[in-house]
């Protein structure tokens, strides 16, 4: 069989889709896959990553003891947003121990997305900490369980100590529309942060 | 009794067949024997999670090269009908994003495949991608 050289197609880089990523972390069971899953095109796929592989920081391993069949899950889904570009949204492992992980998710992240419980507000510190040293822009969205009692997005932004300019909603993870605004909130927040960053320092 | 000793023969009495000593790393090698080991890539950099892997048109020729495990060539052949991010290869092909990485390396090292260019890590994408994004999550 021929292979014409005419049929080699050449496709420089810049043709290329582009591709964007959006965390989703907060507590354990918390709802991160069901947002996901709830604007993601595909079901949401899982991804693993072995705690014992070589090269990997193993020094916030405490309390992993050792075995080798560790593994860490990640859940994450598709949006195709136009013809050039993609957006991936990865919920976070739960867990704070594998922050070596989020350190790689978080690189070159658009932003996050902090999903909160108001049963259980303090499950959502630990990535509250997380990006805000990061500089990570990220929104926090509660998600409101039935029979949840309902707060007033004020009580959650102080109950959080948050920086006001965070912004902070309700939202209902199960349902599509709701978890879009949540995305679309980051970023809006994302390019509010952007904005200012490129902007020169007054003397 | 397991045929370890030739294999481990043939692959080279320095690798690291010394080290296959607790039946508990038995999950946790055998992904790697695809890899012949390797747990990095020198192309690590750039094949974050959502990099993606596109097909080099070329890769039609060459796919029945023998020196690709049958997992390059699934690569291969799945990223030639559409490009694929790093994380769905590996959730396709259920192995671990490490194994993966390093697969795809070698196909890098071939020319069967390139990957896109992510968004530098350090900066922001700019605006105009930024409304891009709201306006498409905008039309979901």
């Amino acid at each position: 069989m021929a292979f014409g050289r005419s049929e080699r197609r050449s496709r420089p880089a810049t043709a290329d889709p582009m591709t964007l990523k959006i965390l989703v972390a907060g507590g354990f069971g918390v709802g991160k896959t069901t947002l996901v899953g709830a604007v993601s095109e595909i079901k949401p796929l899982r991804t693993e990553e072995r705690l014992t592989e070589a090269g990997r920081p193993v020094d916030d391993l405490d309390g992993v003891t050792g075995k080798s069949t560790t593994t860490v899950a990640m859940d994450f889904g598709r949006i195709t947003l136009s013809e050039r570009l993609t957006l991936y949204l990865f919920g976070t492992p739960g867990q704070e121990r594998f922050w070596f992980l989020w350190d790689e998710l978080a690189l070159g992240a658009l932003g996050a997305v902090v999903l909160a419980d108001t049963r259980r507000l303090a499950d959502s510190f630990a990535a509250i900490d997380y990006f805000e040293r990061r500089g990570l822009p990220f929104t926090v969205a509660v998600n409101c369980f039935d029979g949840a009692d309902r707060y007033a997005v004020e009580t959650v932004q102080d109950a959080l100590d948050l920086d006001p300019e965070v912004p902070v909603m309700l939202c209902d993870a199960r349902h599509k529309d709701s978890a879009r605004d949540v995305l679309i909130a980051v970023v809006q927040h994302a390019m509010r942060l952007g904005a200012r960053r490129r902007e020169p320092a007054l003397p | 009794m397991r045929d370890q000793e030739g294999r481990a023969g043939r692959a080279g009495p320095d690798r690291a067949a010394a080290r296959w000593f607790d039946d508990d790393a038995g999950p946790v090698v055998r992904p790697y024997a695809m890899t012949r080991g390797r747990t990095r890539t020198a192309a690590e950099g750039r094949l974050d999670l959502i990099a993606l892997v596109i097909a080099e048109t070329r890769a039609d020729e060459t796919v029945a090269d023998q020196t690709l495990s049958p997992e390059h060539v699934d690569i291969v052949g799945r990223c030639r009908r559409t490009p694929l991010s790093v994380a769905e290869l590996a959730a396709g092909l259920d192995l671990p994003v490490g194994v993966v990485r390093v697969l795809i390396g070698d196909l890098l090292d071939a020319g069967l495949v390139h990957v896109s260019r992510p968004v530098p890590p350090a900066e922001l994408p700019d605006e105009q991608i930024l409304r891009e994004v709201i306006d498409g999550l905008r039309a979901l």
